[in-house]
């Protein structure tokens, strides 16, 4: 069947099978060069293969959560929007959660996601107490930080490439209520917006949206986001009898894919610029829920019909924290040169991490998505450049057509990563489309 | 109301949406099924994601003559019921082969509705209680396509159609529900119509808002109504000529 990632871009036609138990599962693997997949929220082509993608939604079971401690033992397939209805009424939430809830625990295992509070509290690594994982004989080997401590290193972040996760355990983290106290300021510029950020440090939770469309002295204005979880007694005085519940945000659907046209530099620039002049009128505090917070996006079901049938893509790099200011100034000018505008951009501060093959390190991250045009292809190939002359590397999750010499430059863990898959007999047995053109 | 909601082929797809959904209300399940042991997954997952009572019961629908025990060993008379059994059997296989078909009627007529005629004797006798069958839309009207599979849920739904009825003024509700096509085990690597294809989880929910609100015969996704109907219109000799 026709499997495109949540950028709709690449359309591959693979093998796909949907197995209901460890027996069926061992059987599939054994075909060779398989990939597990979850809720195909990975931009590109990271969970499929051509000859065999595994669906894994089936393994979708929460085994037990204790409510002491807060560490929950799932199945891979489970949504991490299911983990929050089943823990949040009980006082915990998630650890590391990125922008969407609609991700399984393997996925963001294998991609190592990180939220808004990775400079405070790590990526998804920093949460996760074991794996559960199948080999290519259909052998299963717990690894945590103690135990096989090397294949664990490598799933977190290994984009799926070790092994088929099958159950983890995870922290949660206690909190009193289900809102966030977020203050919103403005940044005039994009040197503003990261003395905001270093100025911030302390704060749990940080981001911040980046107009890639202005241009001058205005060049990269953002407004940054930080947020605190509320306690119980912040909650607005409505909500303070119950101060986990959440009242449910009503669901739409983007309805179809716009015409290629809708989304073009002048639509996009207007956008951005009214979302920037509507945020600045809401400088100061307030209180949001968790919903609307974390996953603002998650409300509009196939939001990335909003690129239309071409798809779009998506560039996230890091860049190390010395170089991090020159870096982003010439990403954002190489932006506003091009014509080409990100529809949504994203910043953020990165904490210290040593991981051996997750992609955050301790720096500035920038998240861009661009519809899937020749100019923006183009363009592409010169954000890479400035990325790597400035020290830094790409976001696997995100990333659609990366060739493999950028990445061998980039992060020099790859050669290593792929070394001990051949040596381990993991390189043949799992493979995706994209390790293929990576090479790893 | 929360009591306990008893779920009959625990073990296929439709069946774990269906136990959620009714857990997610917060009753307490049994679930029961041929080796029942082999759900202690499935209980976990209930019991972790909703806080409620799970229990775990050993039932063959075949074994019709020990459908009145399974009924006197669960440890509480269920306040829903809901029949999830069946299979879709090999149309082609069933042709041929008599004991296929034989599996294919009994598992869809003769064991669910024996043990809802039982539990419906009991409930009767309480004077209140729900009782959902699944059958299909392919008992609506018979296919050259499935028509073994389709037969039996005809039956099935009369036998529904007719329980209602006869329970209408005894306290006791009967739904029947028509799922149509749903994203399970069943129907893998069946190329079914997006828009006409349900997830088991709209299943499950559908389900629960049926009990709700007292509703008699439903469809999942309410274009399979039109469809059925246009399916049920169309007169015999030209019917038998189509391959729909």
């Amino acid at each position: 069947m026709k499997l495109t990632g949540w950028g709709n871009v690449p359309v591959l036609d693979c093998n796909v099978s949907a197995p209901r138990s460890e027996a069926e599962l061992k059987a599939v693997i054994a075909r060779g060069h398989a990939i597990a997949r979850g809720n195909g929220r990975s931009y590109g082509d990271s969970a499929a293969s051509r000859s065999n993608t595994i669906d894994m939604r089936n393994f979708d079971r929460m085994i037990s959560f204790d409510e002491e401690t807060g560490v929950l033992v799932a199945e891979a397939g489970v949504l991490l929007a299911d983990v929050i209805s089943a823990c949040l009424p009980r006082g915990w939430f998630p650890l590391v959660t990125p922008g969407t809830k609609l991700i399984t625990l393997g996925g963001a295992i294998a991609a190592d996601v990180h939220g808004k509070n990775h400079h405070i509290d790590g990526s998804f690594r920093a949460c996760v107490d074991w794996i559960d994982l199948m080999g290519p004989g259909g052998e299963v080997t717990r690894c945590s930080a103690g135990e096989n401590p090397e294949l664990f290193d490598w799933t977190l972040g290994g984009m799926g490439l070790t092994g088929v996760i099958l159950r983890c355990a995870i922290r949660l983290r206690r909190v009193e209520s289900g809102w966030i106290r977020q203050q919103m300021i403005p940044a005039r510029d994009l040197d503003a917006a990261i003395e905001i950020f270093e100025d911030n440090l302390g704060a749990t939770y940080s981001v911040a949206w980046i107009d890639c469309t202005a241009t001058g002295d205005r060049l990269g204005r953002s407004l940054v986001m930080v947020g605190e979880h509320a306690r119980a007694t912040e909650v607005a005085p409505q909500h303070r009898h119950r101060p986990l519940h959440v009242p449910a945000r009503p669901r739409r659907t983007f309805p179809f894919p716009l015409p290629g046209f809708a989304l073009n530099p002048l639509t996009v620039r207007a956008f951005n610029a009214l979302y920037y002049w509507n945020g600045k009128r809401q400088t100061g505090i307030s209180t949001v829920d968790w919903d609307s917070y974390f996953y603002p996006l998650d409300s509009i079901a196939k939001w990335n019909r909003l690129y239309g049938r071409r798809g779009f893509l998506q560039f996230q790099c890091v860049l190390p924290l010395e170089r991090g200011a020159p870096g982003l100034h010439a990403l954002m000018e190489a932006i506003a040169g091009s014509g080409q505008a990100s529809f949504l951009s994203v910043l953020k501060r990165f904490g210290p991490q040593d991981s051996p093959i997750s992609f955050p390190m301790e720096g500035y991250t920038l998240a861009l998505d661009f519809p899937n045009t020749r100019k923006t292809r183009d363009l592409m190939p010169r954000l890479d450049a400035i990325t790597l002359a400035h020290g830094g590397r790409f976001y696997l999750a995100k990333d659609a057509r990366m060739p493999a010499p950028t990445l061998a430059r980039a992060d020099p863990r790859a050669a290593a990563f792929a070394a001990w898959r051949r040596e381990t007999g993991l390189a043949p047995a799992f493979s995706s489309s994209q390790s293929e053109r990576l090479k790893l | 109301m929360t009591g306990p909601v008893l779920i009959l082929g625990a073990r296929s797809d439709i069946a774990r949406a269906i136990a959620r959904a009714f857990a997610a209300e917060g009753h307490p399940i049994q679930l029961a099924a041929r080796h029942a042991e082999n759900l202690g997954t499935d209980r976990d997952d209930l019991q972790t994601r909703y806080g409620v009572e799970v229990s775990l019961h050993d039932f063959d629908a075949l074994e019709v003559r020990q459908h009145e025990a399974f009924v006197d060993g669960l440890p509480v008379l269920p306040e829903i019921v809901v029949s999830a059994i069946g299979v879709l059997g090999d149309q082609t296989e069933n042709e041929d082969d008599v004991e296929a078909a034989l599996g294919v009627i009994r598992a869809n007529f003769e064991g669910p509705a024996l043990i809802l005629g039982v539990l419906a004797n009991r409930f009767a006798t309480r004077g209140s209680g729900t009782i959902v069958g699944i059958s299909s839309v392919a008992g609506d009207r018979g296919r050259a396509s499935n028509y073994v599979y389709g037969s039996a849920k005809a039956g099935f739904t009369a036998f529904l159609s007719g329980l209602r009825n006869r329970l209408a003024r005894q306290g006791v509700h009967v739904v029947t529900v028509q799922p149509g096509f749903v994203n399970t085990a069943m129907t893998a690597g069946m190329d079914t119509p997006g828009a006409l294809t349900a997830e088991p989880s709209e299943v499950g929910e559908a389900i629960v808002n049926a009990v709700k609100k007292g509703r008699n015969v439903i469809y999942v996704r309410r274009i399979w109504w039109l469809v059925m109907s246009i399916i049920c219109a169309i007169p015999e000799a030209i019917f038998k000529k189509t391959s729909i």
